[in-house]
This record gives structure tokens, C-alpha cells and sequence, in this order.
């Protein structure tokens, strides 16, 4: 992966000139806009013939997408609200990526966090609100961070397939959370929904001035940023791809491979202990098995349709918030059951991949070397 | 297609989100078209949980003047405060059925204080004083029902085993564990109930194999309390057994094998619910009954039920439905040898020591952690 193809920023700031080489100039980064568009243009067109099998109309099905989605100010809140743990969430797996580690337990990451920033609120019974709030994202990211790190350690030190051990720490956060939430940390007065105790109404976070959405979304963008920055822009993630790419290399060079891959891991866990905060100090107000939601699960659907890059995390992560947010309207008004929005994520990923055969072949983009 | 409509009507209050709540506040209550949304946490046709309230939405449809949207597998989290606003925004639903426990609290009662004017019903029993008056919670006391099915399942039975597949050790399940091994042991005083809890609401799997698991130890009837009974009921069949039904009639399912259940009949109560609103009278808001209020009902019975187990349900049923029989009457020992309901004392259907019962009556095999 070279640094100007996956930075879309860069290209964006360049302007347009009209002259003949420009398209073979800049080819490569017209490729990771045009050909990920051209696939997901085909998935909506596939499921238009699918929708259409069913005796639906598919205009009406891009319509109420459309409309449900980004159609009004409300459908653009809902969108949002639903995209703000998918880009935490989605880091968790994007960031170790550059290591070349595919890590699919953000879930548990985002289980443990909320835990922990729970935990940390309900030991400050006095604090001034600011105080807890930091303490609980610091708590959610430590906790979140701590989760993944184990996976990578595993991986590192004992040659445990990291794959298979964050998905399985996910089973394991949510026994940890069944247990204390019905156990420990249970408010005695959850007699039929087993929960912690409130943190309190003063120490949730809010909503962004003006609007439904939850400061998620803004943790979200700055961890995605910082994240396309650390990445990019740094030795640091210099040296975390040199040993993505080549592990071999990267320890002939001198590179501390292992210090790498427990930072990057427990980066990748704090964005989804982050999120998991969020969804207490945001959305529920305690800690109970709600939480457990699949926002960690379609977090790896939305780091992998944007290719491991932090900041196409963002609007991979608006896009599924969008899907997600006209699934209700298509049920609503088309009858179409609620796994047709599973049928559509699971198309969608489908031709985002298999449209990776594609980059470099393109002939009026191929460069004259 | 009615974009026109849509357009007119909702584009404009798209722009205008903050204004929202006046624009719905100015329609009135109930005007000649009402429309109405149910929202479920599984899916609509699970033989259960939901199944039965999309039952009571169908008798809705039949009356005229309404209109119903619904939406299936929405989770307990900020998913659904976007589901009923969109159901309010996009569709101009003015009474919204959230049917799942978990959507209560902090879900349901945030929308119920931004949208004071229109009218939230949920199924739980948790409305307290402090709650928005425009919020209701309604329940039903099916403890009744399991009593009538333990009566049928306990003179059925051959070895005088019967098995419950339930879901957590929370009380509303630990009382229908109680009434239904209370029932049996009229027919049978020597019947005993071996219970199994899968930890869950939704485990197939799980469910699978605890049904498996009691007939392997010589259960021949079983019932069960987890969302969807489709597992239990199907599998139990196939291994020869007999079943009590739970949410729904599940005999389709399993016609030779099916004894009874205990049934939720949201088909009566929520058309009286819209005809109270319609007559202007305002619905209490905690509502609850049992087979007298008909909340509840009890499924008809299979021909493997003899006429003396036909008999003496319908004896109780009637005693029931008239409102002068006590299922928790003392002496009541729990299955540990400690006293929980002593001798004299009646605990009646709406007794509020029931809502927080901890304990598994004597009979039951079986431990509440």
C-alpha cells in the first residue's frame, strides 16, 4: 500500500486541471474512489433485482432508502446516530490491519469497556461530573485496550491465531458481563432486566448541541483522524506497516515488532472500549446485556469495505448507518422483511471485494511507464 | 407509490427537525386515520413472544380508521428511540406499541418526554409514579395459564417428570416455574419439575439441548419461558414427548404432541385499548390481568388430555376467571425446605411480594444461580 493511493485527503486538495495526463496522474487514487463506488452501485443494482423478485418496485426501494437515510434532517440524525460506534468499533480491526492482523472481537472490546467505564462511575459516587466522565472514558479505553492487547499477546508470544482469539474473547466479555451485571455489580432493584446501577443522569455526556446525535460520533471522527494521522504521518505507523508488509524485515532494520503489535492492539481495543463508554454514558445509562448489540460485529463489515483506511472509515460507516437507518422504513413500507438489510450489507461486501481484483487493471487509468 | 404524499407532507419537516415536536403536538390525538406502530425485538412469526403481539397488531388491522406500521428485530438500544421517532415522523404514528421489556427504560421514556402529546404503550408492567403520563406499561398475570397447563401437564404425565426450559432466574420466569409445578402437584403430588436455564431469551441452540437433556432423564412433558418455544416444542415432539405451549398456540407446530399452554391474548386487549382511547377514556397506566381481565388465555386442549385432567382445569379456569381462587397460598415451602409463603397468608395476583420472588417452590429441581 503506498502513502498517496490511500490518501483520498491529498488528492481531494489537488484541484482538477483539465490538462490530458490527468487522469493517468492521478490514477490510482481515482481507482479507490471509482471503483468502490462501482461496486456499491452494482450491490444496489443486484438487490433491486432481488427486492424485485419479490414483486416490489425497486424504484420505490432506492426511494425510501434514499428518503430513510438522508431524506430529511431526522433521517440524517438517525443515520448518525447508528454510524457513531461503527467507526470506534470499525477501528478495532482496521488499526491492527496495518500489522497485517485480522482482529474480528471488537465486540468484546466494546463489552469490557462499557464495563469498565461503569465500574469507574459508580465508584465516584461524589465526583463533579467531568471528573467521572474522564474517568470513564479513560476506564473504557484501558479496559477496551487491555482486551485486544491479550489477543495480540497471544498471538505474539504464543502463536495463538489472533483471529480466532479476539472472536473468542467476545464470548468470554459477554459471560464476564452476564456474570457481574447478574451478579456483582446487579442493582437489586432490576427484579426482570437484570442491570447495574444508574450512573446518574448528571454524568451522561448528551447530545451534540442542535441535534439528536450523541458526542460518539465525535469521538469517532477524532479517533479516526488521530488514527489516519498515526498511521500515515509517523514513524510510528511507518514502522507499523514496514512490519505489516515484512515482518522480517522490519526486525533486520531493528524494529521492536512486539512493542508494535501490543500498541497498535491496544489502540485497536481502546476505539472499541471508547465506544462501548459512549453506548453507557450516551445511550443506556447502565450496563445490562442490551449492550451486546452487534455494533463491535458490523464494525469488521465497515473496516474491511473501507480498506483498512481510518478515514474511509468514516463514510463507510455514515453509508451503513444509512442502510441501517431506512431498513425500518423498508420494512414500514415495503413489508420487506428485516434480514433484507442483512441481504444488502452481505452483497455490498460481496462486490466491494471482489472488485479488489480490478485495481490496476483499469486501461485509460494505467500510467505510461 | 405515494411520493407525493410523503414529500408534501415530511420533506418540509426535514428541515425543520427542532419544530417537530409542535408539528406532531398540533395533530390531533386521534383523527379519522390513526396510525399505530408495534415494534418487536425478534421476529414477528417466532411462535412466540412476538408472534403474539403481531397477533394483537392483526386485530388491529381488521378495525377501521386504523393504519399499522411495524418494525421486527429492532434492539434495546438507541436503535429503537429512532425506530418510534421515525414511525412518528416518517409515518405520523400517534400510538406506538414498543413491545419488548428492554425498550422501557431509558428508550421508551425519553420519547415519551419529548413527544408529550402522542401516546407510548409497553408491555412490561413497569410504569411508576415518576414515569411521563403519556407512557403506559401493561402486563398480564400468564402465571394463571401455567397454573392450568401444570393441572393438564401433571395428570398427563406417565413417570411424574416434567421439564422447563426457561431462560434466566429472573422472577416473572421463577413464577411461572412456581405455578406450573404448583398445578402439576394438584394433579399429581408427586410430580416434580426439573428446570434448565439457558441464560438467555433467544437460544436455539441452548434450548435445544436442554430439551433433549430432561427427556434423556425421563421428563415426558414439557413447557418452557424463553421467547420463541419453536425449539422446545418441535424437538420435544420429534422425541416423542408431550408439550404445554408458552406466548402462543404452538399446536401447528407439534399437533399430536400438544397438551395446552398458556397464551398472551394481546388480539382482545389491544383493540380495547384503541376503543378506550377512541370513547376518550384515558387507559390506567399500569395496567395488568389475568384470565378474569382476559390478558391471558389458556390454549385448547389436545386430544391426548384425559376428561378427568379436562375437568379439573376447567374447574380451576372457571374459579380463576371468576377471581376467587389463590394459586400462592401458604403453607408454601420452597425447594431448599425454607418457608416462603407461610400458613394463612394468600398471596393474590396482584400481590406485590410475587413481582420480587427469588425462590423455586418445593418440587422444582432446579437452583435460581
Amino acid at each position: 500500500m503506498t502513502t498517496d493511493a490511500a490518501d483520498p485527503a491529498e488528492a481531494a486538495a489537488i484541484a482538477p486541471a483539465a490538462d490530458a495526463g490527468f487522469l493517468q496522474r492521478h490514477g490510482t487514487t481515482i481507482e479507490y474512489i471509482l471503483i468502490p463506488g462501482a461496486a456499491l452501485c452494482g450491490a444496489l443494482a443486484l438487490f433491486g433485482v432481488f427486492v424485485a423478485l419479490f414483486g416490489k418496485n425497486p424504484l420505490d426501494l432506492y426511494f425510501y432508502m434514499y428518503y430513510g437515510a438522508f431524506g430529511t434532517w431526522f433521517s440524517w440524525q438517525n443515520t448518525l446516530t447508528r454510524a457513531a460506534p461503527l467507526i470506534l468499533t470499525a477501528l478495532c480491526t482496521a488499526l491492527p490491519a496495518q500489522l497485517g492482523m485480522v482482529i474480528i472481537g471488537g465486540e468484546g472490546a466494546l463489552l469490557i469497556g462499557a464495563l469498565a467505564a461503569t465500574g469507574a462511575a459508580l465508584a465516584l459516587p461524589s465526583a463533579p461530573p467531568l471528573a467521572v466522565q474522564m474517568a470513564m472514558v479513560c476506564a473504557g479505553m484501558l479496559g477496551g485496550g487491555l482486551w485486544i492487547m491479550l489477543a495480540g499477546g497471544l498471538r505474539q508470544f504464543r502463536g495463538v491465531n489472533e483471529t480466532i482469539s479476539s472472536l473468542l474473547l467476545v464470548y468470554i466479555a459477554l459471560a464476564i458481563l452476564n456474570h457481574l451485571v447478574e451478579g456483582a455489580m446487579r442493582d437489586p432493584a432490576s427484579l426482570n432486566k437484570p442491570s447495574t446501577r444508574e450512573i446518574g443522569a448528571a454524568n451522561m455526556i448528551g447530545s451534540i448541541p442542535g441535534t439528536d446525535v450523541h458526542w460518539g460520533l465525535v469521538f469517532g471522527l477524532i479517533a479516526a483522524v488521530a488514527s489516519y494521522i498515526l498511521i500515515y504521518h509517523t514513524v510510528f505507523g511507518f514502522a507499523a506497516r514496514v512490519a505489516g508488509g515484512n515482518v522480517r524485515a522490519a526486525k533486520i532494520v531493528g524494529l521492536n515488532v512486539s512493542k508494535l503489535i501490543l500498541t497498535v492492539c491496544f489502540l485497536a481495543g481502546a476505539a472499541a472500549g471508547l465506544a462501548g463508554m459512549v453506548e453507557v454514558a450516551a445511550v443506556q445509562g447502565r450496563t445490562n446485556a442490551n449492550l451486546a448489540a452487534g455494533y463491535g460485529f458490523t464494525g469488521i463489515l465497515v473496516a474491511f469495505l473501507a480498506r483498512q483506511n481510518p478515514l474511509a472509515i468514516i463514510p463507510v460507516a455514515i453509508l451503513l448507518g444509512g442502510i441501517s437507518a431506512s431498513g425500518g422504513l423498508l420494512q414500514r413500507r415495503l413489508g420487506l422483511p428485516d434480514a433484507s438489510v442483512l441481504v444488502l450489507q452481505g452483497i455490498i461486501f460481496v462486490f466491494v471485494l471482489a472488485s479488489d481484483a480490478l485495481y490496476g487493471r483499469i486501461g485509460f487509468l494505467k500510467g505510461k511507464a | 407509490m405515494d411520493f407525493g404524499r410523503i414529500s408534501r407532507r415530511h420533506l418540509l419537516q426535514g428541515g425543520a427537525a427542532l419544530t417537530l415536536g409542535t408539528a406532531v403536538g398540533a395533530r390531533s390525538a386521534f383523527a379519522a386515520e390513526t396510525t399505530i406502530g408495534f415494534i418487536y425485538v425478534g421476529s414477528r412469526d417466532d411462535y412466540g413472544y412476538n408472534q403474539a403481539h403481531a397477533q394483537g397488531a392483526a386485530a388491529l388491522k381488521k378495525m377501521p380508521g386504523l393504519k399499522v406500521v411495524e418494525e421486527e428485530k429492532v434492539p434495546e438500544t438507541d436503535a429503537v428511540e429512532k425506530t418510534m421517532e421515525s414511525m412518528i415522523n416518517l409515518d405520523g404514528a400517534t400510538l406506538l406499541f414498543p413491545t419488548s421489556f428492554g425498550y422501557y427504560n431509558p428508550h421508551m421514556i425519553k420519547m415519551a418526554n419529548k413527544f408529550p402529546k402522542l401516546r407510548f404503550q409497553h408491555c412490561g408492567g413497569l410504569w411508576s409514579d415518576k414515569d411521563p403520563k403519556n407512557a403506559g406499561s401493561y402486563f398480564g398475570y400468564i402465571d394463571e395459564a401455567q397454573y392450568i397447563s401444570g393441572i393438564v401437564a401433571g395428570y398427563s404425565s406417565k413417570t411424574g417428570k416434567l421439564g422447563f426450559v426457561a431462560a434466566k432466574p429472573i422472577p416473572q420466569v421463577l413464577r411461572n416455574i412456581n405455578a406450573f409445578t404448583l398445578g402439576a402437584r394438584l394433579a399429581n403430588p408427586k410430580a416434580t419439575t426439573q428446570v434448565i436455564f439457558t441464560g438467555d431469551w433467544s437460544m436455539p441452540v441452548k434450548e435445544a439441548e436442554a430439551t433433549n437433556s430432561l427427556i434423556d432423564q425421563g421428563v415426558d412433558v414439557l413447557t418452557c419461558h424463553v421467547d420463541g418455544p419453536k425449539t422446545m416444542v418441535e424437538n420435544a415432539a420429534r422425541r416423542g414427548a408431550m408439550v404445554c405451549g408458552y406466548h402462543v398456540n404452538q399446536s401447528p407446530l407439534a399437533p399430536k404432541a400438544y397438551l395446552t399452554g398458556a397464551e398472551w391474548n394481546w388480539e382482545a386487549l389491544y383493540p380495547k385499548f384503541v376503543k378506550m382511547i377512541a370513547a376518550g377514556e384515558a387507559i390506567p397506566n399500569f395496567y395488568r390481568g389475568g384470565l378474569k381481565e382476559e390478558i391471558v388465555k389458556v390454549s385448547p386442549y389436545g386430544e391426548a388430555v384425559s376428561a378427568e385432567a379436562r375437568k379439573h382445569a376447567d374447574d380451576i379456569k372457571a374459579k380463576l376467571t371468576a377471581g376467587d381462587y389463590v394459586i400462592f397460598k401458604g403453607p408454601i415451602t420452597d425447594n431448599k425446605g425454607k418457608v416462603v409463603i407461610a400458613a394463612g397468608t394468600e398471596r393474590g395476583q396482584k400481590d406485590a411480594e410475587l413481582e420480587k420472588m427469588d425462590y423455586l417452590v418445593e418440587g422444582v429441581i432446579g437452583a435460581t444461580s
